[in-house]
Formats: C-alpha cells, structure tokens, sequence
C-alpha cells in the first residue's frame, strides 16, 4: 500500500468542505506549497435540481442530503442503522456547505462555559472572544445577510440587509410577539444583494439541494476560488486512506487514491485534516499502526466518541391564509427565546428555533398523506388543497450533551469504492436532550395555535436531520480528555492539526458552520503565529 | 439527470400501478385535474421512479399478491380494502409508493396549472416575496439584552 509518492508539499490539508477551504484560504499568504485533497468533485450549479421540471425529485437523487441515499462514487457508505437520527452531508468541493441552509448563527457567549456555568459537560479552552475576530473575518469572506441589534446577541456586523421576511415571518414574528417572545431575523450565508461578484438570491427554494443562483455562499465559490488564486493546489477525486507516521511519532503524509484509482503517498510537513465530525474519525481510526494502536492521536481514547448531533424537532402548522410556500429560502427568521439555561424548565442549556416557509407540491403530498392529512382517494384533492400553500413551521435545534456512549467506530464489515473501512454511528438522545425536544415541541406548538394553525404535525427527534456532526476529536489543555489541544493541534502527533466540527467541546443550540470556519481561522492563525516553533 | 427506468417494470407491475395509481389520485371532474393512472403521467413514473425502482418493483408484487392477482381490488383504497391494510401495516412501503407517484404527478403541466403553478423550472426566473414591515421588531428591540455573559452567566 505504499503507492507512488508525490512531491513533497508544506501542508496538506485532507477535505475541501466548509473548514478545509477556509484554512486552506488563511494559510495560502504564508507562501507555503499547499495541497488539498478532496474525495469529491467540483460540482456544476447549471446540475442542480431548480434548473429542471423535476426540481423536486431530484431532492431524493445525486442531490439527497443522505449520503447512503446518493450512493455516488465519492460518497462513503455509513452504518446508521444504531441511530434514530441518520447522518446528511455532501463529499465534494464545498463540502455540506452545497447543501446547506445557509442559516449562519454564531455559538453564544454563554456556550464556551458549560461546565462552569451550568455544571455540565466542559467549558472549551477558547471563549468567544477569542473567536470573535475570527467569526468577522468568516462573515466578510462569506457574505452575511442580517440585521445588526439582535438583542440575543453581543453586537457584530453584517454584510446585507437581511432576508425579506415574506407572509411567514411575517405572520411568526407576530405571534411571537404576542406571546413576548424573542425572534430576529436569521444571520444567512444567501445573499440579498450582490456580494463578491456573487448574484443576490431570487427565492428559487430548494436552498437544501444547491443554489443554481450562487446566490448561498459555498465555499466553492466563496474561500476556493480565493484560495486557488492565491496558489493554493485542490486536487479533487483524490480519497485519503490513511494518515501516515514516522518513529518520531510525526505525521510524514498521507496515502491516498487518485482519480484513475492508483495508490499515491503525499508526503507533507503539516497534516490538517477538514473531514468532518464523522469523517475525521473515520480516517485517524483508519491511520492506526503498530506505534498508534488505537487510531491515530487517539491516547485519550476519545477519537470518534462524544459525537454530538442537534436534535432536531420539526413542528409544520397549516392556516387558513396563503403563505410563501416554496418561494423564498427555506430560513428567515430564528428565535433565541429558549436558548439560555433556566432550569425550572427540568433540563440544562437549551434550543433555537429556525423558523421555515412552506413546500413545494410534490413535499405537500407526500407529507400530507405520510401524516394522515390527505388521504388516498375521493378527498385527495381537497386535501391537497387544504394545505398546498397554507404551511409555514419552524424547526427546534436542540443542543446535544457530550456522552462517550454515542460514538463514530468502524464498521467491521463495510467498506467505500475503494475499499476503505466505513464508519458506523452508534447513538441515542440522552436524556436531557429529550426533554429540551419535548419542550421545544410544546413551545413551538403554541406559537403555531398562536399565529392561527389548524393543524399541526410533529417530526421527533426529526430522522433525517443528522447534518450537524460535532465533538468526535474534542479540543481541551488535558491530553487525556480531548484530541487536539487548544489551538487545534493534536495533542500525540505534533504536526497534525484538525479544524472540522469534529474539535466541539459542546454543541450550542445553534447551526455549527459559521463557528467550524471561525476555528478553521483561528487555527490557521496560530499555526502563522507559530511557525518559528510550531512542533515544539 | 434521472436514469431512466421504465425497462425494469413487466406487464403486470404496470397495471398493478397503474390500479394503485388511480386509487390514491383519482382524476377530479370539477377542476378537470387528471387522475394520477393518466397515461403520460404512469409512463413518466416508471420511467422516473430512479433509487426506488427496486423498493417499487417489490411493492407492486407484494400488492398484486395481496389482491391474489385481482387487480380490481386494487382500485380502492377505502378503508378496510387491501390498498388500505397494506397502507397501515406499511408505511415506510406506502411512503415509496406515495413518492413516486406524488413526485410525477405534481410536475404534469395540466396539473400545475389548475393548482396555480406556472410548469417551469424555479431557476432562472425564480419567485417573489413580500419584503416585510421590520417595525415588527419594535417590541423585540424594547425588551433588551437576552444573552448570558460567559463570566458570571447573567442576563442582563
Ligand atoms: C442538508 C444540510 C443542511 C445544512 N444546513 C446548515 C445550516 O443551515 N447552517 C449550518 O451552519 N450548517 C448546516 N449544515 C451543516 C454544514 O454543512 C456543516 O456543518 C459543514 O459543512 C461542516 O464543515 P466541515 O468542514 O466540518 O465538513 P464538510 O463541509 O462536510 O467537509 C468535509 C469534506 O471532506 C471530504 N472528505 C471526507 N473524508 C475524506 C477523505 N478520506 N479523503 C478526502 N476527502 C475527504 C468530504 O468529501 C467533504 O467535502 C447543513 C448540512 C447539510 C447536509
């Protein structure tokens, strides 16, 4: 498995998605030679569902949010069967940011101090000052429509005025108000006017299965071409095998299949590795060796464990008036009322709610008849138009408790096209997490009756949402209870770094990307500001 | 774009969805909207029916067994008939069969435009909204500060 070696790079950073394009922006004016290698492709906007009559089929197609569901040849198998909550992401350049929602909140204060605030999991050893720099300069590379005051949060800019609020947030915001609770217009990664040579959004709707408009800020458009400007080397199709070691117990590279499918060694100086919260376990536990038994920078034995998702609660009313439907992107407006721990509410930290317009009339149907609201028959029609149009909902992002038992190991027998172990996920909602789902339910239950809903329906914990996959490499100072050390530096292999969601201490109740590419930042930082004795 | 499909069905897994077809979406008189079994629309979900050909395929024979080879009494689904037994004891099934036939249906020219649909793709000429009144946020601002501060965990 040695394979043919390359030339050697500087730094090679493994995964083209939402972090590894971010560092990989960061770093490039340190003039160093960099490499990425991404297992997917460029993707080709004028390819995605919206250009097409069956805009909405193909939601279930080469455009699924389940990588099982797509099954392409850059996609990796996963074992999800030990989840009630199924794993959504997207291998290619952009990574889950070509899928994404675009709705774009930082973590809150609050969020870096758990333990010392609310007695539970761990605080990080970095605070969101520390960050805050770092979210700015994401804002500015990524674009941001907002508004600028939301009391739920210290002060920052934006870019754009916000999303126009259309009939839903409209009718939302008022209920919320009648019950005096908070809502704000959602920071989003879409832009509302042009920024960075990228076109304004026109409310095509399907944001969740690509943006033929560019309009969502990816960073296939964003961070790479940038990047690639400033020499920045992405190799595409190329899927990494394994991190390899010397007997200094220093990263020396990485094998990995090209495109025509030979074996390849990269040797590189620095490793970063971008691949998600289940993709980076997956391949440091691929990486073990005689000299790392249990997977590479694993001493701790936390590679793959405490993976957190956001349980998800999905709550879809449907009113007598006509609404925005499948017009408009699918996020507006978010709610932090219930975000801060109170604990006579019978649990610890808390949730945001992402507010969401309606659907399209294949998803009308389908969740119609799924819950009971159309039938089969004579009164389909009229059930259909019962809700077609009427619906409007919000969804409940639960913050997730690190817990060991809910972890990322290989699966014994599956493996990808190139015959690489797959991961298996093994979770379940804890308890804590339950009751935050219950309560969302009910509270967002009342907003619904609130705003006039006639009917409501629930998805809990929502199956399909797994797309935020967090804390499976931990950050902390102790080497025997975290994986990468403060500024993201493995703790057992002195020139590996990781910056994917993977380094979560905790969850927050909040969206994780635009905070994943705020630590991309601030890793890449410290490396700049270390290089001098970076592997001291 | 979609594989085409329509190779994998035989004869009788055709009629045996064209039946279901029409049971679940019946063609209303009223508002002249074509039954779900009308034939451009059943030839464009064999042809489409894409990751779920083989889930489809299984369906239908499991459907078509359950009428022990009746098709007629597939062509209700009132309750207490087999379409509706099958729809109780299997949802995750019936899901399959509600996509696929949901998902040709609802892009039919005719059909989009008696439900108000102009049949086009949304890209490039994309849809409106209503911009909002942002007033709205009056109370919201009054109210003030939310958030904790991470030293003493205070909202203040
Ligand atoms: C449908 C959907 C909706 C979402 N909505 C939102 C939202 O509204 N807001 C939000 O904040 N977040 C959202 N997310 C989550 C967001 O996409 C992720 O948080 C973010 O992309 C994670 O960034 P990352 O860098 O950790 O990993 P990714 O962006 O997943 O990138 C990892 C990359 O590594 C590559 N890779 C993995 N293994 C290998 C290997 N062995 N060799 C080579 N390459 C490899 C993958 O192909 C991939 O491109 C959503 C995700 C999905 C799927």
């Amino acid at each position: 498995m040695t394979g043919t070696a390359n030339d050697p790079v500087d730094v090679l950073i493994i995964g083209g998605g939402a972090s590894g394009a971010a560092v990989a922006w960061s770093l490039a004016d340190t003039r160093m030679r960099i490499l990425c290698l991404e297992q997917g492709d460029w993707v080709k906007p004028t390819e995605f569902p919206t250009t097409g009559r069956d805009w909405e089929a193909r939601q279930y197609g080469d455009f699924s949010v389940s990588p099982n569901r797509r099954g392409l040849p850059e996609d990796y198998p996963i074992n999800e069967d030990e989840s009630p909550i199924k794993i959504a992401n997207f291998n290619g350049v952009g990574g889950g940011t070509i899928l994404y929602a675009g709705h774009f909140p930082r973590l809150h204060p609050s969020d870096f101090r758990v333990r010392s605030l609310d007695g539970v999991a761990d605080d990080w050893p970095i605070s969101y000052e520390t960050l805050e720099p770092y979210y700015a300069q994401n804002d500015e590379m990524t674009g941001v429509a907002g508004l600028e005051g939301d009391p739920a949060y210290p002060p920052k800019s934006v870019q754009m005025p916000p999303l126009p609020l259309g009939r839903t947030g409209a009718m939302l915001g008022g209920a919320m108000n009648t019950l005096g609770w908070h809502w704000w217009p959602s920071d989003a990664a879409i832009n509302t006017q042009t920024y960075d040579d990228r076109a304004p959004c026109i409310n095509l709707g399907h944001c969740l299965h690509g943006c033929a408009q560019g309009a969502k800020s990816s960073t296939d458009g964003s961070y790479w071409p940038k990047a690639i400007r400033a020499r920045v080397e992405l190799r595409t199709r190329c899927r990494v095998r394994r991190i390899e070691t010397d007997s200094d117990r220093m990263a020396t590279g990485a094998h990995y299949v090209d495109p025509d499918g030979v074996e390849r060694f990269q040797p590189a100086a620095i490793v970063i590795v971008a691949c998600n919260g289940v993709g980076t376990p997956r391949l440091l536990l691929n990486s073990a060796s005689e000299q790392f038994p249990e997977g590479l920078a694993n001493s701790s034995g936390l590679v793959g464990k405490n993976l957190m998702f956001h349980p998800y609660g999905q709550i879809r009313g449907y009113f007598d008036r006509k609404l925005d439907a499948y017009r408009g992107p699918r996020i507006g407006a978010w709610s932090m009322e219930f975000y801060e721990t109170d604990a006579s509410r019978g649990f610890v930290r808390g949730y945001c709610y992402q507010f969401s317009r309606g659907l399209g009339p294949v998803s009308t149907a389908t969740a119609g008849m799924a819950d009971g609201l159309i039938p089969w028959g004579e009164g389909h029609h009229a059930g259909f138009r019962r809700l077609f149009e009427h619906s409007a909902g919000m969804v409940s992002i639960c913050e997730d408790l690190p817990e060991e038992i809910n972890r990322v190991t290989l699966d014994p027998q599956l493996t990808d096209s190139d015959g690489i172990p797959a991961p298996k996920i093994t979770y379940r909602l804890g308890e804590n997490s339950q009751k935050m789902l219950d309560h969302s339910i009910a509270r967002a239950t009342e907003i619904l009756k609130t705003a006039g809903a006639r009917e409501i329906t629930v998805k809990s914990p929502m199956p399909s949402a797994g797309w935020h996959l967090l804390g499976t490499a931990r950050m902390g100072l102790d080497p025997q209870r975290s994986v990468v050390n403060d500024w993201g530096r493995s703790h057992d292999v002195r020139n590996l770094f990781i910056v994917d969601g993977s380094v979560f201490v905790t969850a927050g109740g909040v969206n994780p990307t635009s905070t994943i590419q705020a630590i991309a930042l601030y890793v890449a930082d410290q490396i700049k500001a270390r290089l001098h004795n970076l592997f001291d | 774009m979609t594989k085409v499909t329509a190779s994998a069905f035989d004869d009788v897994q055709r009629e045996t969805l064209r039946a279901i077809a029409a049971a679940m979406i019946p063609p209303c008189r009223e508002s002249g909207l074509p039954g779900a079994d009308d034939p451009a629309i059943i030839g464009d979900i064999l042809a489409s029916a894409g990751r779920d050909t083989a889930a489809l395929v299984g369906v239908l024979d499991a459907l078509h067994s359950a009428a022990g080879g009746n098709l007629d009494a597939l062509r209700s689904a009132e309750h207490g008939s087999v379409l509706a037994t099958f729809r109780a004891e299997n949802p995750a099934l019936a899901g399959v069969l509600e996509l696929v036939i949901a998902q040709c249906y609802y892009r039919d020219d005719r059909v989009l435009l008696i439900i108000g649909m102009e049949p086009r793709p949304p890209f490039p000429k994309g849809y409106e909204i209503e911009e909002g009144d942002w007033s709205l946020l009056d109370p919201v601002r009054a109210r003030g500060k939310i958030y904790r501060d991470a030293d003493d965990g205070r909202a203040s």
